[in-house]
């Protein structure tokens, strides 16, 4: 007899420099947000030395206003962002999802209003929807900031996932699993979903660098984690006063903001091109 | 013996034209029944009307029992139950037929795991492992092991329809709907199919609805015809009745055609 597996994937190697730099951003950001719930080189909110030091020894990346470490703030921010990030691209991806699925299904007059609501609400600033919901929940908090940047990014990856679904349900191989007697759940998570899913998955990616984008956005203005929570935006809000006298306060947050926001543009690209086998084959 | 598929007074319309118009036809079991006609007369939306798989754009009146169940007007998940177990489809274009993102041995498994859950049984591991690789084999599919691994668009062609082919199997249906299952194969691959469906067919004793604009594609594998032209069936008959004696204009010109083409093959040196 022969061997038998047949439905076992078979294990590949693969991988590019756009994939292993991706992860090398995202993962040492990862590491840093990991170590700062155990370490950091100072306690953040004690003043460690004087004000408004320029960087040294002691302090890698000076100290702020107040004589507080400044990198000690900005490891603290890369584990703010990944919370922010995941928690709102989470949201996001949940309720978009689900929305763009059940659009690609609704009758004629259900779907055009769905539609319709989604051109609505992408026509609104993410930032925008997000003041909106920090204002309707009594105090700013992390995760007012989380919902309100969730609900907003939900509308881009809803209208996304109802084209590519209605383009896929078009396929024959829909109407082959159809004629076969499959129900709708399996084919919506057995065919739809995996074919749609590397599209969207780049989409996530991007949305997550807006996501962080616009946590920094609201904590510059004053709307996002409150105080002892150190967030990129407010650090660079708080730099803007001494931007000229100590302009590492701003030019740190920036460069951890984009390096974070970069790092998972390069790993969403990477994983496209290793997800799908139908651009891994070329 | 009472018909498998019963379809009387079909009528399919758009809101503004008629697509096929009061279509009789009817299928009994192991009968293999070719339906004729030229691009756009309705061959392939009389047989998704027969699985209740229409667009909702098109409206269905009229009669179609398939197994004794009335499809047209019942709800959908009613329907489902008859799908896989009453009826399978083949397509035309076995690329498309297939998830792009699924391995094949997989998408083999689906309706067999599908089929085993309908007569109560489970299917997996081992067993389901053998099934598909039956499967495989008895569609001629090379290579088991290395194909059951690959993707759609890694194989062939003609490996693309049988592996479709596999699929309708894997159903255990008692009518197979092939829509020209062969036109978009190369002329050698769709003798390889056609001698392949006609086989498996003959094996299992299943029905088949032969749709095909190739009148010689399906002399040899159907007994009836029926000549579908602009939404009406404008001639039924046995085969070799037909091809030696059309009555209706328009089969005389298929048929002329075909023997035409086949003066013209035999010409070559």
């Amino acid at each position: 007899m022969t061997t038998l597996d047949v439905t076992t994937p078979k294990r590949r190697s693969y991988g590019s420099i756009t994939l292993w730099a991706g992860l090398a951003l995202v993962g040492l950001h990862i590491a840093i947000g990991l170590l700062t719930l155990v370490w950091t080189p100072y306690d953040p909110t004690g003043m460690s030395g004087g004000r408004l030091e320029a960087p040294s020894w002691l302090h890698w990346a000076g100290t702020d206003r107040l004589g507080r470490d400044f990198l000690t703030q900005i490891m603290i921010g890369s584990r703010i962002a990944l919370i922010v990030g995941t928690g709102a691209v989470a949201i996001g991806v949940l309720i978009g999802v689900t929305l763009g699925i059940l659009a690609a299904f609704a009758s004629k007059l259900l779907d055009d209003a769905l539609a319709a609501t989604l051109d609505i609400l992408i026509a609104f600033p993410t930032l925008l929807i997000a003041m909106l919901v920090v204002a309707a929940s009594d105090t700013a908090n992390l995760a007012s900031a989380i919902v309100a940047i969730g609900i907003a990014l939900s509308a881009i990856v809803a209208r996304l996932t109802r084209i590519l679904a209605k383009r896929v349900l078009l396929m024959d191989y829909i109407t082959a699993a159809r004629t076969s007697g499959s129900s709708w759940p399996a084919i919506v998570f057995g065919h739809i979903l995996p074919n749609i899913w590397p599209t969207l998955s780049v989409n996530f990616a991007l949305q997550f660098g807006l996501a962080v984008i616009a946590e920094a956005s609201l904590s510059y203005l004053g709307l996002g984690a409150p105080p002892p929570n150190a967030s990129w935006g407010r650090l660079l809000q708080e730099a803007q006063g001494t931007v000229y006298t100590a302009p590492i306060g701003a030019i740190a947050p920036g460069i951890a903001l984009v390096s974070l926001v970069i790092g998972i543009n390069l790993l969403a690209d990477g994983l496209r091109d290793s997800i799908d086998p139908t651009r891994r084959a070329r | 013996m009472t018909a498998l598929l019963a379809i009387t007074g079909l009528t399919l319309k758009t809101s503004t034209t008629t697509l096929v118009d009061s279509l009789n036809l009817s299928i009994a079991p192991g009968e293999r029944l070719g339906l004729i006609g030229e691009s756009g007369s309705g061959k392939s939306l009389t047989a998704m009307a027969a699985t209740g798989l229409l667009p909702p754009s098109i409206k269905a009146s009229g009669s179609i029992t398939l197994a004794g169940q009335q499809i047209i007007g019942t709800p959908d998940h009613q329907l489902n139950h008859l799908r896989g177990t009453d009826v399978a489809v083949v397509f035309q274009e076995p690329l498309t037929a297939l998830d792009p993102l699924m391995r094949i041995g997989r998408q083999i498994a689906e309706p067999l795991q599908r089929r085993a859950a309908r007569d109560g049984n489970s299917l997996s591991g081992a067993a389901l492992d053998q099934a598909i690789l039956d499967l495989m084999a008895d569609v001629a599919l090379p290579d088991p092991q290395r194909i059951a691994h690959a993707y759609p668009h890694e194989i062939s062609g003609g490996q693309r329809q049988r592996v479709a082919i596999a699929m309708a199997l894997a159903c255990r249906p008692d009518l197979l709907i092939a829509d020209e299952p062969t036109t978009a194969l190369d002329v050698t691959t769709q003798a390889e199919i056609l001698r392949l469906l006609d086989s498996l067919v003959r094996q299992r004793n299943m029905a088949l609805l032969f749709i095909s604009h190739d009148l010689p594609v399906v002399a040899g594998i159907v007994d009836r015809v029926a000549v579908l032209r602009r939404g009406v069936i404008v001639e039924t008959g046995p085969v070799a009745e037909i091809f030696a004696r059309p009555q209706h204009d328009y089969t005389a010109t298929l048929v002329a055609a075909a023997h035409a083409f086949d003066a013209a093959l035999g010409a070559q040196p």
